[in-house]
């Protein structure tokens, strides 16, 4: 019987190893630096010189809810705080070219946006829901990191956030 | 050890489907987040539907309708 069980055991991990209930780890952390953009092939200009500024690079679709409700809010923020150094990137991870155009033509925004069209980037960060943004400081590493969009709350949060990289 | 084989058979059985199972990362939800994904996504048809199957069956809720066929309507 002992090989039956060492069958068992087998056949659970070997084979049923890619199912089940897996919490989606974020693989990017706070205190990483953020992977080079460009050998991602996204689709956009991603800003040339972005030395010794704050940055916060939001990963987005047109068919998420919040995402909606954070396109005003990153507006806002660009506007309050570009002035003293913060740039705002979206990355849209939309396949279809047509929904990202549709929803900027219906959210438009003055900050970059990009298209992970072969969805590396964000494979490679691995992020937990969307929208999901990251905030990197002055020197490139990921400072705070925001999972979906909470309204009212997130915006606070990033502002006091922002607040806190660009006074250094 | 008769039943050896047979079990072997039962845990394929009741094992394989699940190595199928994968899951589906938040980037990849733009087809799910579809209109036609959802479960509803024709009102009015539902609404006929469910007057066929609710005056010629008398067979009502379990969609989150109240009642439950007492004939009264």
């Amino acid at each position: 019987m002992p090989t039956l069980r060492l069958d068992l055991l087998a056949l659970l991990t070997g084979l049923g190893g890619g199912a089940g209930p897996r919490r989606p780890a974020a693989g990017l952390k706070a205190g990483d630096a953020f992977p080079e953009p460009r050998a991602a092939g996204l689709e956009g200009d991603w800003p040339a010189d972005l030395k010794g500024k704050v940055v916060l690079v939001d990963f987005w679709a047109s068919w998420c809810g919040p995402c909606k409700q954070s396109f005003p809010v990153m507006e806002e923020l660009r506007k309050k705080y570009g002035p003293r150094g913060l740039v705002i990137i979206a990355i849209s991870v939309d396949q279809n070219k047509k929904d990202m155009a549709d929803f900027l033509k219906r959210s438009p925004v003055s900050f970059t946006v990009v298209r992970d069209a072969g969805q590396k980037l964000v494979t490679q960060v691995d992020v937990a829901a969307m929208p999901t943004s990251f905030l990197l400081d002055r020197q490139g590493k990921v400072r705070f990191i925001h999972t979906g969009f909470r309204g009212v709350e997130t915006r606070k949060e990033y502002e006091r956030q922002i607040e806190s990289l660009l006074g250094k | 050890m008769k039943t050896r084989p047979l079990l072997a058979l039962a845990l394929a059985i009741g094992v394989l489907p699940t190595v199928g199972c994968q899951q589906v990362k938040p980037w990849q939800r733009g087809a799910l987040a579809e209109p036609i994904m959802s479960a509803d996504f024709d009102p009015i048809g539902t609404q006929q539907n469910e007057h066929i199957f609710f005056s010629r069956e008398a067979a009502s809720g379990g969609r989150g309708v109240g009642g439950g066929g007492c004939g009264c309507n």
